[in-house]
């Protein structure tokens, strides 16, 4: 393969197993390397220039309305983690969102005793469904992702703009219990970003930890290579867009449980801020490398970003720029740790001969 | 003659029987038998284009023959996928390294099949130690947790016996395993291969290097154009009668070099220094010459090659061309001062494998060939054609991608390549690198001729007989340093190799 890889991140995908007898390197390379822990600093600074301003930031009431604000981008940039790694892209998330967000009230609508638990079970099977639709049409087509999602972006909500036909459903539609989904927070944190957590931690711990977890790592990284290793590429993939679906759609429930007020424009535009929180999360758009956390913490200081500039009275248009000069920075901050890397590689590379 | 007929007692653990395999109306393999003993290395021989490429992707299960049949230990084979032929137990080292440059060299080796604990969990500790283990019995040292980018081609081409090994194969095929490697690392190679041979796995050898050959190999079967040619023990032929099998003729002088008049220095390179890599090289090209650098791989010579044409940048020291001070680090500058490197790595750095032909040939003369900014197709064109011809590129068309000419072809391309910008000087690394012996007897009459104009050559080869054969004089590099300068009547196997290996030559 010729691509040049302007970007990709040279550290290993995911976390690199520790083990006896690696190089050594200096102490702030290796902790620039871990990118979340990066994350973590910039998010740290963030809030603390913010409280210095207004101190009602952190206030537990601020931190729940932040919390609940990220939870379903989490979940998205998680689905979105597993597509990219694959050298894939899935650019149909936001309308999978709004149509099973406009599909789970209008099973309230029609059957209003519906318990939530079975409204959750529809809304991710019906996300699923799309991401299967998805899948298959790449499989099937064999043309690349961003053009196969592209135009199930428009045909999603399409469906969407024509079942929903000009109507609103709004929360008076909905059962108490499902509406307290959106709100209601164990010891102050809010249910939702619980589930964002947990699709956090179980997505990562399969990426880490199981052969075909690591197989989508490897079909982004070298997808002939990962032919010719005998991994099933198609179904791999296949699998990939599909659980991404049914994120979405797990995204979508949760989206009608929080505002409760739903149109069929619920979610538009809001693909380009998953890939950007994964980018900025340290997941290499060219595939192969990147974990769910950093796309996690991405999301979540896109958030902040977009709650502490409002308390510091900042011009919207300012968030824009803001979040286009992070997306650059990840970026730059990935190529230039490429080249230490590999300048250190190579220095420890003349063995034996 | 039938494919196995000699006193060999034992049933044949893998036969392929019969075997053709066609890409729409080119037939690539055509009847091929052949027959994989236990406890033997069997070599498989012939020019690039018969057919052993596709004959191997066969074994592993990348390609379904169109006909013929294959059995393994007497039981029919079918192989669906690669998957399959892996739980056959047939293990293949491929031409190309195959790795996952983002991800460990242990999840490399072990990919799809990592050691599980609990929960069916990957066991990444017990998957570093059996790494470390597998490199311990190849005995070389590389970072079982360091990504796989940035290795060395060699380095690559051990990560791929270790793959290969950590199957515990019965039966392993090597498509040119050494062509990246030193002496030392193919003979641990070759140790390995009789290791697994005593414990009765059978070996497939694909190899241009005929040493190597008649060194590991009990029995050679030769190819020719998709077909079988013969299968015979390695002991009854000769490698003339091997070479004149191949290529179906007789191939009389392989390293035709003539001898030519030296002309002014060209080239003139003066305590070239970069740190950890080389230090204080110097020495000179004169036009009309073929100056071979040679030393094992890791000793420093592609990077020095690199670092002239600017690729790369040096510490200390200076590069004139033809006496006037060439700028560092800036390739542009070198190829307007008439320098041209034709580099080691086709595929990454000498092709763009999905680009034609003929927009391979004259991408480095994009600028000559373009009229207020736009390049003219008419003109590409008829630069290509003229190239092409000149060099005997076979190929369908010049619209044809790149990818889908052989290796001796694609290195005709590079070099059109490289020639259309009329260069005083050429730097040519492996120029011959994973090309038959047809192809390669005209790319050494070819060189040759361009030194008989006038050119300039720097050519680094690990072939031995290449470099004594083509250079009119020979620097040594180890470990980073010009240990020896020999010229012709000088230079012989042992006089290089002494010096290669930092051996007592240094005087």
């Amino acid at each position: 393969m010729s691509r040049t890889d302007t970007g990709a991140s040279e550290r290993v995908a995911d976390h690199p197993p520790s083990g006896p007898g690696r190089p050594r390197r200096g102490l702030t390379e290796r902790l620039l390397a871990v990118r979340e822990l990066s994350l973590l600093i910039a998010l740290a600074a963030l809030i603390l220039v913010t409280t210095m301003r207004n101190d009602r930031f952190l206030s537990a009431q601020s931190i729940k309305d932040l919390l609940l604000g990220c939870a379903i981008l989490v979940i998205l940039a998680v689905g979105q983690t597993l597509v990219i790694v694959t050298r894939n892209v899935d650019l149909s998330i936001g309308s999978i969102l709004g149509l099973v967000a406009f599909a789970t009230g209008e099973l309230f609508l029609a059957a209003p005793g519906t318990p939530w638990p079975v409204a959750l079970l529809v809304g991710v099977a019906l996300g699923g469904l799309c991401g299967v639709v998805n899948g298959g049409l790449i499989a099937v087509a064999k043309v690349p992702a961003l053009v196969i999602t592209l135009g199930t972006l428009y045909a999603f909500r399409g469906i969407d703009y024509y079942w929903a036909a000009g109507r609103q459903i709004n929360a008076a539609d909905m059962p108490r219990s499902f509406l307290r989904l959106g709100n209601q927070t164990v010891l102050g944190v809010p249910v939702l970003f619980l589930v964002a957590l947990v699709v956090v931690a179980a997505a990562g711990f399969y990426l880490r930890s199981y052969r075909s977890g690591r197989e989508l790592y490897a079909i982004g990284s070298e997808p002939a290579a990962a032919r010719l290793s005998g991994i099933p590429v198609g179904r791999r993939v296949f699998a990939v867009f599909a659980a991404n679906g049914a994120l979405a759609g797990l995204a979508g429930v949760l989206y009608a449980a929080r505002f409760g007020t739903l149109d069929a424009a619920a979610g538009a535009g809001l693909e380009l801020q998953v890939v950007a929180a994964a980018v900025v999360g340290g997941v290499a758009i060219f595939g192969g490398s990147g974990s769910v956390y950093g796309a996690a913490l991405g999301a979540v200081l896109l958030t902040t970003i977009g709650s502490s500039l409002a308390v510091l009275r900042i011009d919207p248009f300012w968030q824009q720029a803001v979040v286009g000069a992070l997306i650059l920075a990840a970026i730059g901050l990935d190529r230039l740790l490429a080249l230490r890397t590999a300048a250190r590689l190579r220095g420890g590379s003349a063995h034996g001969a | 003659m039938s494919p196995d007929t000699d006193g060999t007692q034992t049933s044949p653990l893998l036969v392929l029987d019969d075997i053709t395999k066609s890409f729409g109306a080119v037939a690539a393999l055509r009847g091929v038998h052949l027959a994989l003993h236990r406890g033997a290395a069997h070599a498989l021989v012939g020019e690039n284009g018969a057919g052993k490429s596709t004959l191997v992707k066969v074994l592993a299960g990348a390609h379904a023959p169109d006909s013929g049949r294959m059995t393994l230990d007497g039981q029919p084979l079918v192989l669906r996928g690669p998957a399959d032929a892996r739980a056959a137990g047939i293990a293949v080292i491929y031409q190309e390294p195959t790795l996952f440059p983002d991800l460990s060299v242990a999840e490399n080796i072990f990919m799809g099949r990592q050691p599980l604990r609990g929960a069916r969990r990957i066991d990444s500790r017990a998957m570093n130690r059996a790494t470390e283990r597998l490199f311990a019995r190849l005995g070389v040292r590389i970072d079982p947790t360091r990504p796989a980018r940035g290795l060395s081609i060699a380095d690559q081409q051990l990560v791929e016996i270790a793959k290969a090994l950590s199957f515990d194969a019965r039966v392993l095929v090597m498509d040119e395993p050494t062509a990246a490697l030193s002496g030392v690392e193919v003979e641990r190679l070759f140790g390995v291969a009789r290791s697994l041979c005593e414990r009765g796995a059978a070996v497939l050898f694909i190899s241009h290097r005929f040493d190597e050959v008649f060194d590991l190999c009990q029995r050679i079967t030769v190819m020719r154009d998709g077909a079988w040619v013969s299968s015979d023990p390695a002991a009854d032929l000769t490698v003339d009668e091997v070479v004149r099998r191949m290529v179906g003729r007789d191939v009389s002088s392989l390293y035709p070099k003539q001898d030519t008049t030296l002309r002014d220095t060209l080239l003139d390179v003066r305590g070239l220094s970069r740190a950890g890599v080389f230090s204080d090289v110097s020495f000179t090209v004169h036009g009309g010459e073929i100056v071979a650098l040679a030393g094992l791989v890791g000793a420093g010579r592609s990077e020095v090659a690199r670092a002239i044409f600017g690729v790369d940048r040096y510490d200390a020291g200076q590069v004139r061309v033809a006496g006037r001070v060439l700028r560092p680090g800036n390739p542009r500058k070198a190829i307007a001062a008439g320098m041209a490197l034709v580099p080691e790595d086709r595929r990454q750095q000498g092709l763009v494998m999905e680009l034609s032909v003929e927009r391979n040939a004259t991408l480095a003369r994009r600028r000559a060939l373009s009229r207020l900014g736009l390049l003219l197709g008419g003109a590409e064109r008829a630069e290509a054609r003229c190239w092409t011809r000149r060099l005997q590129v076979k190929t369908s068309r010049l619209a044809a991608p790149v990818a889908t000419l052989s290796g001796g072809n694609q290195q005709k391309v590079v070099l059109a390549k490289w020639l259309a910008t009329e260069p005083r000087i050429l730097i040519i690394d492996e120029p011959t690198r994973g090309i038959d012996v047809g192809t390669k007897a005209e790319v050494h009459r070819l060189l040759s001729e361009l030194a008989g104009a006038g050119l300039a050559i720097l050519m680094i080869s690990s072939e031995l007989p290449e470099v004594l054969g083509m250079a009119d004089r020979v620097l040594v590099m180890h470990e980073g340093r010009v240990v020896r300068e020999l010229p012709r009547a000088e230079a012989d196997e042992t006089s290089v190799m002494f010096a290669a290996t930092g051996q007592g030559a240094a005087a």
